[in-house]
């Protein structure tokens, strides 16, 4: 993704409009390409929304059909469907979900936040203790401490998420009763803001622990190989020849230096975690966009299928501009235009 | 955040009852009122007005907000519903219903005849398949006053009274429906009905919040004040939930069916199958009768020899349900049990299919078949295997596809598909819900539940008709009795299982099940404590 093609040196004003501009033009063009391939992905699978709400209700009949086509806008031909939904984009109209009743957007607000809080919070947690423990484990390489890293992480990474986070339900929730096994908020009960905020805190450690599982032995691992290789370079042999401490080399010098990969790689997958928590939000009752994409492919609520697929890739194309911005804050040698 | 502040935050979450349980059975100790029902809907419907969507947990949900004319008791007699008596004519064309006078609807407006003429005769009319099946019949609906109404049909039509349920003819407000766009009515949010409770709070992918309807026409009722409905996605998560006592009610898969043994030993549980007498689902394996080898009877005969149905009830289904033994549930009416009997016998499978020249060929296969998995469950994956297994073993080689929902009824209504397996509601007469599956009137391309396996039999065709429309329940047994013997020799589809659903009740909660609809009743009765 091509990110700000910024030249500092020359009419910096223009360059700068020119280049937001630019970007805006390749953002909107790069946008409305997804949403056409979206649109011909959803409706190149069999079956339509009518049948599914047949298939469901145990009983129809042709007008049944026929209504909900229409009602759906099903019975225009693909082109005229295609060119209303494209017009719509661009007014920034997604649509309204009959199968819901509700406007996309809406639906899509109400949803967004729960889930960037569970997949938001899974980060953070898999990229602090990811990069803490990887760094550890890389300066102590070939100790009795590492090899047992080494194991813990490969485990975690093999262990299926839905299995474990049913496993946590078991022992925090079912044997230990300290958290509540699944739900966003603890419901029908009055609450100030303050305790509001501690029940769904409560609720989200389960769910936030497993989903961060993964993604930190991901991290743990890369980090951990990136700080040997970094530590066998020159200028770490050079800090130590001065008579540095350990700790500051590390936090100073490898660190930094051994981090980027993990941000290429987080970067990458914070768009991901986006979307990417539908066993998890299924397995505790999330209520967030992950479930609500699995319902509306199941449901083949296109409408709604098309919305989501479109704030995601929105969502993916920032995150990178993001990274790129990271890389340059942590690495003053990458500049944004070789970034791009 | 430290862990015992995550303990203390438990223990708050306990007290508080996780959706306040514990104060509802405090609340209820010594009385017959009050109190919460904690329970699932899964999966979440999409709107809660049962007359413009029938999927299962719209009608589950909506039994408690929407009432009809009439219940069914578990032998499929109508009682009492919002009409307090009724009256049918000897010539079987004329209903009169005499409505209870002080129904309201949630809003407050009172329920009149003009009500359920318009819910009968214009909208259900409009957007209920099913009811337009049973209701297209009525010629004419008068109202001679506010409590009363006659319906008066073109024919006799015998289980006109058996479709006043709340699932098939919930009776919506007129004032609020009548004239405008029904699907698209803003008031469908809110889902006004006359039902014991009505939706105070619907948090979409959470829960959904009913309450008390204060001008509920049963004196006394309802018993609790309000019922939670929580949406839990995932199998295992509701059977913690039922085992935490999180929730005190599951129906029909909430909870998967290996694990129902398992739970049944929990003493603050009982299990019950009954309350789905009304659906009484049948299961099948469907055989498309327009291609080869299907078309043969010989062949369908050899497919029902060769499985051993007794051991797919146990092994697959867990005991819960009876082998089918033809067309009609033996939970419904005019079942006839004296119908040929498919011993599982691999030799008489084999001796059909060499009789029809389908010998083995090298491999031992006859022939090869595509197979569709239906996408409702682990029960659906792990029959197809089971009958794979078992049709293996008379060389005929099932191939497994797997399809999602859309997909697998795009295939089926479409009859583009060999064999799969199907689940279909018998809504309580043949009429209903059985002759649908086998009358050459019904092959119609593109509906799903329609006559897919495409069997057409004159005889079949006419003994049904004349069932639908005879008068004494002796002469519709007679001829229900001959069509099912006739089905039974002829295979059009292999009858499979009986299914059962198991209800799993608190045992502080009572009067759960009452009729034939079981949990999609209106739960006016239910109390805890």
């Amino acid at each position: 993704m091509s990110v700000i093609a910024l030249d500092a040196k020359g009419g910096r004003g223009v360059a700068v409009v020119l280049g937001i501009v630019g970007w805006l033009a390749k953002f909107v063009a790069v946008v409305l390409v997804i949403a056409t391939f979206n649109f011909v992905l959803v409706h190149a699978a069999p079956g339509d929304p009518a049948q599914v709400i047949a298939g469901q209700s145990g009983s129809a009949d042709a007008k049944l059909l026929s209504q909900l086509r229409a009602e759906y806008g099903l019975d225009k031909p693909y082109p005229v469907q295609l060119a209303t939904y494209l017009k719509r984009i661009l007014t920034l109209d997604l649509g309204f979900s009959y199968r819901q009743q509700r406007p996309v957007l809406s639906l899509l607000a109400e949803r967004l936040p729960a889930t960037l809080l569970l997949t938001g919070t899974a980060f953070l947690i898999a990229l602090f203790l990811g990069v803490v423990l990887g760094t550890l484990a890389g300066v102590r390489a070939g100790t009795w401490s590492d090899t047992l890293f080494t194991v813990l992480s490969l485990l975690l990474y093999a262990m299926p998420v839905f299995w474990l986070g049913l496993m946590l339900v078991l022992l925090f929730s079912v044997r230990l009763d300290w958290l509540p096994a699944f739900g966003y908020v603890t419901i029908g009960v009055e609450m100030t803001p303050l305790q509001h905020i501690r029940d769904i805190a409560s609720h989200l450690v389960l769910p936030a622990v497993s989903l961060a599982a993964v993604y930190l032995a991901i991290y743990a691992r890369l980090m951990r190989s990136s700080v040997i290789e970094v530590t066998h370079q020159d200028f770490i042999k050079t800090a130590r020849a001065k008579g540095l401490k350990q700790g500051r080399i590390v936090a100073r010098h490898i660190l930094r230096n051994a981090i980027l990969p993990v941000v290429t790689v987080a970067g990458m997958q914070a768009g991901a975690l986006v979307g990417g928590a539908v066993v998890i939000e299924t397995v505790f009752a999330w209520p967030g966009l992950g479930r609500l994409t699995y319902d509306a492919v199941l449901q083949r609520d296109y409408p709604v299928m098309l919305g989501i697929f479109l704030v995601m890739s929105i969502i993916v194309i920032v995150l990178n501009l993001v990274t790129d911005a990271i890389y340059r804050l942590i690495d003053p040698r990458v500049s944004l235009r070789a970034a791009s | 955040m430290n862990r015992r502040e995550f303990a203390k935050l438990g223990l708050v979450a306990g007290a508080v009852g996780i959706g306040g349980l514990p104060l509802g059975l405090t609340r209820a100790v010594g009385q017959t009122s009050g109190g919460t029902l904690n329970t699932i809907i899964q999966p979440e419907p999409p709107i809660l007005v049962t007359a413009l969507n029938q999927q299962q947990p719209t009608l589950t949900l909506g039994g408690k907000i929407y009432e009809s004319l009439l219940r069914y008791d578990f032998d499929l007699k109508p009682i009492p519903g919002l009409a307090q008596s009724w009256e049918v004519s000897p010539d079987g064309l004329t209903y009169t219903f005499k409505l209870f006078p002080n129904v309201t609807f949630h809003d407050g407006t009172p329920l009149t005849a003009d009500d359920v003429i318009f819910s009968v005769t214009k909208m259900l009319m409009e957007t209920h398949a099913r009811a337009r099946g049973t209701f297209s019949r009525v010629d004419k609906a008068e109202a001679p006053d506010p409590h009363t109404v006659v319906f008066r049909l073109k024919t006799p039509f015998a289980p006109f009274l058996g479709a006043f349920d709340c699932t098939t003819a919930p009776i919506v407000p007129k004032h609020i429906y009548d004239g405008t766009d029904y699907r698209k009515n803003p008031a469908n949010a809110q889902a006004i009905g006359c039902g014991p409770f009505k939706l105070k709070e619907w948090v979409r992918g959470s829960h959904v919040h009913l309450v008390k309807h204060e001008g509920y026409y049963r004196p006394g009722e309802p018993h609790l004040d309000e019922i939670i409905y929580r949406v839990i996605p995932d199998s295992a998560s509701r059977s913690v939930a039922l085992e935490q006592g999180t929730v005190q009610l599951t129906q029909w898969t909430d909870v998967e069916a290996f694990d129902v043994q398992r739970l049944s030993k929990l003493p603050n549980l009982d299990m019950t199958t009954k309350g789905y007498e009304f659906f009484a689902p049948h299961q099948w394996l469907e055989l498309n009768n327009r291609i080869a080898p299907m078309n043969d009877k010989r062949f369908r005969q050899a497919v029902m020899y060769a499985i051993d149905r007794k051991a797919l009830l146990a092994r697959v289904f867990f005991g819960l349900g009876k082998v089918a033994t033809g067309p009609v549930s033996s939970k419904t009416r005019f079942y006839e049990k004296d119908v040929k009997q498919y011993e599982y016998s691999l030799d008489k499978a084999k001796a059909l299919l060499d009789d029809m020249g389908l010998k083995p060929g090298a491999d031992g296969k006859r022939v090869t078949i595509p197979y569709l998995v239906p996408p409702y469950g682990e029960i659906y994956q792990r029959s197809a295997e089971f009958l794979r297994q078992s049709l293996g073993r008379v060389g005929i080689d099932l191939q497994l596809q797997g399809i999602d929902l859309a997909g697998w009824a795009d295939k089926c209504s479409n009859w583009d598909f060999s064999m799969t397996m199907n689940l279909v509601y018998q809504f309580g007469d043949p009429a209903l819900g059985v002759s649908r599956t086998y009358i050459t009137s019904n092959i119609r391309k593109g509906i799903l539940f329609s006559n897919t396996a495409g069997y057409s039999n004159p005889e079949v065709d006419r003994l049904f008709e004349e069932a639908a429309v005879a008068t004494s329940d002796a002469k519709r047994q007679e001829l229900y009795s001959a069509v099912q013997k006739l089905l039974v020799e002829e295979v059009p589809i292999v009858w499979l299982v009986e299914q059962d659903y198991a209800n799993f009740i608190d045992k502080k909660l009572k009067n759960v099940i009452t009729t034939a609809i079981g949990v999609h009743e209106t739960f006016g009765t239910v109390s805890v404590g």
